[in-house]
């Protein structure tokens, strides 16, 4: 066995320092959360009529999962287009995804004014088939649990090795199983994401009559999906130049630099579609009124030119620092059009206003400060990582 | 190898051009207005007969056993300032400091033909029941407020303040029918509102159009808007500037029901992706690709 070639536990301390503090502000919000649903909605949150939904929808829901697409656009790229060298990238991409899309559940449940009523959710006969917020219910629901199916073999794995008889028994019966029905799952694990993701932009067409002309368009499906793709690939190159730096790993450089290579094509569909989109529906006027809203549009487009931009040779996308750059600026277009979409461009009515509060921008950060910290703990307790790393620096 | 894989991108493809194709052409017939149910009920409300008494919203507060709204009155009396978890329905008054000219108009659930709340609604705790009443039942909601998204009156409200909300919206009294109509019009002490079957308030409406024209603005608010509301509106000032919207006469939840039955009919699409899926990654594990599975016995 290559031991460079098969993923490792990356040992050693488990609850660190940085650890323990994401973990603090883990525990944080958890409080907050038990205070939330003692208190109520009003109370705890700047949430309103006007404006329903604010971050924990935005942010949490639509962008988080966005980021989380790394697992759905590395496993197109591995099992589809069949490029096996990408195939390194898969578990901790897994990983992430696994931990966004747990996190993005755990908020609409805070969220949700009667989350004790969501058990009825798989009551089929209950169902409005119409409704586009149940289609992504469902398929959020289903998509997290396949994600960490499709992430149960590398527990599997680590179980074997326990010390512990029957740990090691359920990973030495469990992971052939796993391993004949991954297949299957991973399918499912590229079906749901296609449709819930692209579903996440079909909700703000019930909007539409509210929503802002140069956002308002039944592309908005076909606009989220391309942009999730885009984003959940520069959100493993952040993550891929991120873990390289803080646990002293070789960098994967020629793999993230391929990944920069498939966001290209992405970027610059989703920019021809949305310019062309709003020409055909006349509002070429609206986008270049310069108004607050005009300026926007132009801003968030130009995020994801920008990004386009410095990708587009070979040598820059080879430039790690470069590369994280160009990742950082997709993420933040695509999170931008999500924040426009669902609560800027979003206007019920000019006496409303929302700004998220303390406390759900606490909730918030804890929910992902609980996610960082689990995907440490997991890259070092699990076999996840593939790869080498870096010496020893001599002092 | 390159063709299993081609097949899988062109079925996404496809399926994408096609509902990109469907959702982009205008649909002709969306144009005629829904049909309302033959026994659909409503309301019309007359904006030159209302003088503001605001003895309707007492008695919907009453009706419904909503607490009243004191939080602007130092605890004295029901005083919101619009919709809200206590206020199902309210009168406000839009006034032109310059010009002089006023009017007051009433707000409450507009029962569309074609609403998008229901539309919105998960498990269906939202209804378009008897008589064509938008009702509502908190045994099926979740709580999740996607109708307050897509109501284009912004008419449901959430209870905030509760620990265990409900969401509030005029049901038009279905619980006191059939005996007695909605609160509101039976205490109205002018006839401004009124209670009836839609086809003959709607009746009533163009009557009196035609019998004042130059009373009125020429159009019946509600006839066509988003479809066709059950709630009808009639008033001296332009209707934007009463707080109803130029809304075209296309319902939303159509337009949402087009595009999803585009992507989703019969749910092929999905099932055809699945299998396309799975048939293009067996088909590279046999080629020697990196199915998981193949792993070990590859190195």
């Amino acid at each position: 066995m290559t031991t460079l070639e098969q993923p490792q536990p990356l040992g050693g301390t488990t609850f660190t320092r940085p650890v323990q503090i994401l973990l603090a502000f883990a525990a944080l919000a958890g409080a907050l959360i038990v205070w939330r649903f003692a208190a109520g909605l009003g109370a705890t949150t700047a949430l309103n009529d006007g404006y329903p939904w604010g971050l924990w929808i935005a942010f949490d829901v639509v962008t988080g999962t966005a980021l989380s697409c790394g697992g759905y656009g590395i496993a197109i790229l591995v099992y589809i287009l069949n490029r096996g060298n990408y195939h390194p990238l898969i578990r901790p991409a897994l990983v992430t995804s696994a931990f966004g899309y747990t996190i993005a559940g755990l908020s609409v449940m805070i969220d949700v004014g009667r989350p004790w009523i969501a058990y009825q959710l798989p009551f089929f006969w209950h169902w409005n088939v119409h409704s586009v917020l149940l289609e992504v219910a469902l398929c959020i629901m289903t998509y997290t649990i396949v994600l960490w199916l499709e992430l149960s073999p590398a527990f599997l794995e680590r179980a074997r090795t326990s010390g512990i008889q029957l740990i090691r028994r359920v990973g030495e019966v469990g992971l052939p199983v796993m391993k004949k029905s991954l297949l299957w799952l991973t399918a499912l694990g590229m079906l749901l994401p296609t449709m819930h993701q692209s579903a996440l932009g079909s909700l703000l067409l019930l909007s539409g009559p509210r929503l802002h002309p140069v956002w308002n368009t039944t592309l908005l499906p076909l606009l989220f999906l391309l942009s999730c793709v885009a984003m959940g690939f520069g959100a493993v190159v952040i993550e891929g130049s991120l873990s390289a730096l803080f646990l002293r790993r070789k960098p994967e450089t020629p793999m993230l630099a391929g990944l920069g290579l498939v966001m290209q094509p992405l970027i610059g569909l989703y920019l021809v579609i949305r310019i062309v989109d709003i020409a055909v529906r006349g509002q070429l006027a609206a986008l270049f009124a310069f108004d607050f809203y005009s300026v926007l549009a132009l801003f968030e487009m130009a995020l994801f030119a920008a990004s386009m931009v410095l990708l587009a040779t070979d040598r820059q996308r080879h430039d790690l620092g470069n590369l994280f750059r160009a990742a950082m600026l997709m993420v933040l277009a695509g999170a931008l059009y999500r924040f426009d979409v669902f609560l800027v461009a979003f206007q019920p009515g000019a006496h409303w206003f929302y700004f998220p509060n303390l406390t759900e921008i606490l909730i918030t950060a804890g929910l992902v400060a609980g996610e960082i910290a689990g995907y440490i703990i997991v890259i070092k307790v699990f076999p996840i990582m593939s790869g080498a790393p870096l010496p020893a620096p001599a002092r | 190898m390159t063709i299993s894989r081609r097949s899988a991108l062109k079925v996404m493809a496809a399926a994408t051009a096609t509902s990109v194709a469907k959702a982009v052409t205008p649909s002709t017939a969306s144009a005629a207005a829904i049909a309302a149910p033959p026994d659909a009920v409503g309301m019309l409300y007359d904006a030159t007969k209302c003088i503001g008494c605001k003895a309707c919203m007492s008695a919907c507060n009453r009706a419904n056993d909503l607490e009243p709204d004191t939080s602007l009155s130092s605890g004295r009396w029901h005083m919101p300032l619009d919709l809200n978890e206590h206020t199902k329905n309210i009168i406000k008054l839009y006034r032109d400091a310059n010009s002089g000219e006023q009017s007051f108009i009433k707000r409450q659930c507009m029962h569309c033909l074609d609403p998008a709340c229901v539309g919105a609604c998960m498990l269906g705790a939202l209804q378009k029941g008897e008589h064509g009443i938008v009702s509502y039942n908190a045994d099926l909601c979740i709580g999740c407020r996607y109708c307050e998204m897509g109501c284009p009156f912004n008419v449901l409200k959430f209870e905030w303040s509760k620990a265990v909300p409900k969401m509030q919206k005029c049901e038009l009294c279905r619980h006191r029918m059939p005996e007695k109509g909605p609160a509101c019009c039976e205490v109205c002490p002018t006839g401004a509102v009124i209670y009836g079957k839609r086809a003959d308030l709607l009746a009533e409406a163009h009557r009196r159009l035609a019998q004042y024209p130059d009373r009125y603005q020429p159009k019946v608010y509600g006839e066509e808007e988003v479809g066709g509301t059950q709630v009808l509106y009639l008033a001296h000032v332009n209707f934007e500037k009463l707080g109803l919207p130029a809304y075209r006469d296309q319902s939303v939840p159509k337009t949402v029901r087009t595009v999803q039955h585009t992507i989703y009919q019969g749910f092929v699409a999905p099932v055809a992706l699945y299998g396309v899926l799975a048939a293009v990654m067996l088909r590279n594990r046999k080629k020697g690709g990196v199915a998981e599975g193949e792993e070990e016995r590859r190195s």
